[in-house]
């Protein structure tokens, strides 16, 4: 583009953008997804509870890792990602715990 | 004597034994009652890491989503007393995540909730009026420097990445592949999200480093209206400063 | 019903931990809530609705911040970092008072999330006086240091609790903030009565009281467990514990914690308002 029709389309950008607020404002209508949602507050350091949540060897032990993501992942229909990555990729489980 | 540093070790790695030295009210080793803070540890951790990533917990489930938080935690805790920070590492943690690698958008839906979190506490700042840029000279418009709001974050991904969040956080419907980058603001108190095309995402960029606009618009290739994209900006009250230089000489 | 200057003291009156959830209702309508107290470190952003709903709650509130970051128990120095942000937070809100806690929770480079225990040695005594000097030099003002709720003991200690905070509060000049929950914990868990604790406690220096909820587990013994987690009711023993306190010292300002099952307002409120009961006992 030359400097011109840089300028040109710039104005006519703007001028489109300023224009259309009004009614971008119910096309682009999206999501208000906070609210008073927390992200990792400090809470007085309160278990819940219990002596054994925290202790348990299995949740990271590597025969856990059998475990699969399964929430709604499944649902996503993603069959071949932009970047090309295939979906699914291997679900072995490992050995043992990754190295840190 | 218990030194700090070996409460420390043994809260982090439940094989290891009890640190000498904590006993209980019978003179025995407080083993269970060691367990308690062990516990507060890594269960308060999980949590945080939970609430902080809600939509991460939903697509891969509770079970996993625990199991993953229990290794997060164990080799990123906090560095930090604010907890409104933790987890800064999880993006580039899942990227090398073995059982995460089935869904490789995972990263940069982590980078999204992230910036969600940052811009619910960012500095307030007061929008322009968008009369304010109508009203600019057109020969100043390829030199404009544009402020942004301090709760503006972007995050480019080769996945629908606003597509996948909102399916999960905001009902929205499947996503559609492709690339999009996730565009999040806070007009008000309430963080947003929106969809830019992987060319907006490039313009806005270059604005955010600096660039004036006729430089920035050359970023996002040719034929690119930058037109929806400053509309969105303004309708988010992300803009607030216009800086119009006259042209040189 | 507030004094001249309402932001600037906590009264002896019943308080809430602040929930986000709770600022509508609260705003409307308080009932017998006279203060609110805010967990230091989730106010620490540069603004946004946190600072925003902060602001609004000081304009009506005396306020309490309540750190649970700073590790003053810690074998290292404190974070200046996080200091200089309790200083920026405090000299903003101009908090009626400030309270944190005799415990650790840094170490190294990683912050643990939790409030950790202490051997109560002379070396542990040296060690907390200093810091909360820091923190009195730093933040202009001085702090109330809380009782903690205790599952172990050391071998090495040296001094009952009660000992180390009557010492660490005649060097340094500190208030005590007495969470009395903690206490009957920390009793129960010890094989201790948590009179005879209530008993030996500097209780002229106290200038807050904390009440929550505990769970009860066992330890490997079978042997009653209680562990703090602020997530229920407060106990009947804990209510009976209270009173027997506020007979000794009278009103002091009495706070409501519950950070986790978080309830609606209305339970806060019911909550508060046997704390107002308590309190109108022993004001006459």
């Amino acid at each position: 583009m030359t400097k011109t029709t840089t300028r040109l389309a710039l104005a006519a950008s703007v001028a489109t953008a300023v224009a259309g607020l009004t009614t971008a404002a119910q096309a682009q209508e999206n999501v208000k997804c906070y609210g008073v949602s927390l992200a990792g507050e400090n809470d007085c350091a309160a278990g819940p509870g219990t002596t054994c949540a925290g202790t348990s060897t299995v949740d990271y032990q590597g025969n856990a890792w059998t475990l699969v993501p399964a929430g709604t992942c499944e649902d996503m229909d993603l069959p071949e990602m932009a970047d090309g990555t295939e979906r699914m990729g291997s679900l072995e489980p490992l050995e043992r715990d990754l190295p840190a | 004597m218990t030194s700090q540093a070996a409460f420390r070790t043994a809260l982090l790695d439940p094989e290891a034994p009890t640190p000498a030295g904590l006993i209980t009210p019978e003179g025995a080793t407080a083993t269970r009652r060691f367990d308690v803070y062990r516990n507060n540890v890594a269960v308060s951790l999980a949590e945080a890491l939970e609430t902080a990533f809600p939509v991460l917990h939903k697509l891969v489930g509770d079970a996993f989503f625990r199991a993953m938080a229990g290794v997060y935690l164990r080799r990123h805790p906090p560095r930090s007393p604010l907890m409104m920070g933790y987890g800064a590492e999880l993006p580039d943690f899942l990227q090398g995540f073995a059982p995460a690698q089935s869904l490789p958008y995972l990263p940069d839906v982590a980078r999204l909730e992230l910036a969600l979190g940052q811009a619910y506490r960012a500095a307030d700042a007061a929008p322009v009026d968008p009369a304010a840029l109508a009203a600019l000279p057109e020969h100043t418009l390829p030199r404009l420097r544009i402020g942004f709001a301090p709760a503006l974050r972007l995050v480019a991904s080769n996945h629908p990445v606003h597509g996948i969040w909102a399916a999960n956080a905001a009902g929205g419907g499947k996503p559609v592949p492709r690339a999009e980058t996730a565009l999040v603001t806070r007009p008000g108190f309430d963080p947003m999200v929106d969809a830019l095309t992987p060319d907006q995402g490039r313009i806005l960029a270059a604005l955010v480093d600096g660039a004036p606009l006729g430089d920035a618009l050359h970023t996002g290739g040719p034929a690119v209206d930058v037109g929806p994209l400053l509309a969105v900006l303004l309708q988010r009250g992300a803009i607030t400063s216009l800086t119009a230089e006259e042209p040189g000489p | 019903m507030f004094d001249a200057c309402p932001r600037h003291s906590l009264p002896a009156l019943p308080g809430v931990g602040y929930k986000p959830q709770h600022f509508s209702a609260i705003m409307a309508d308080a009932g017998p809530v006279g203060w609110l107290e805010i967990h230091a470190e989730n106010y620490m952003g540069a603004g946004g609705q946190p600072r925003a709903q902060l602001r609004h709650l000081s304009d009506r509130f005396p306020v309490s911040v309540h750190g649970l970051g700073l590790s003053i128990g810690g074998e290292g120095g404190l974070d200046p970092d996080h200091l200089a942000r309790l200083k920026t937070l405090c000299d903003w809100l101009q908090p009626a008072s400030f309270s944190e806690h005799l415990a650790w929770s840094s170490h190294g480079d990683a912050f643990l999330n939790d409030l950790l225990p202490l051997p109560y040695t002379a070396a542990t005594l040296d060690r907390v006086c200093a810091h909360i000097d820091q923190v009195k030099d730093v933040l202009g003002r001085q702090m109330l240091l809380e009782n903690p709720a205790s599952y172990l003991a050391f071998a090495d200690s040296e001094m009952e609790e009660t000992d180390f905070l009557s010492q660490v509060a005649r060097r340094t000049g500190c208030g005590l903030l007495l969470d009395v929950n903690n206490v009957f914990v920390s009793a129960t868990n010890l094989r201790q009565a948590p009179q005879a604790y209530i008993d030996a406690f500097p209780l002229d220096a106290v200038g807050e009281i904390h009440l929550g909820g505990h769970d009860e587990d066992s330890d490997e013994t079978g042997a009653p467990l209680m562990i703090d987690s602020h997530g229920r009711d407060v106990a009947d023993p804990v209510w009976a514990l209270l009173d027997e306190t506020l007979d000794r010292i009278g009103p002091k300002p009495v706070l409501i914690e519950w950070d986790t099952d978080v309830p609606d307002w209305p339970v806060l409120a019911d909550a508060a308002q046997r704390a107002a009961a308590a309190l109108q006992k022993v004001s006459a």
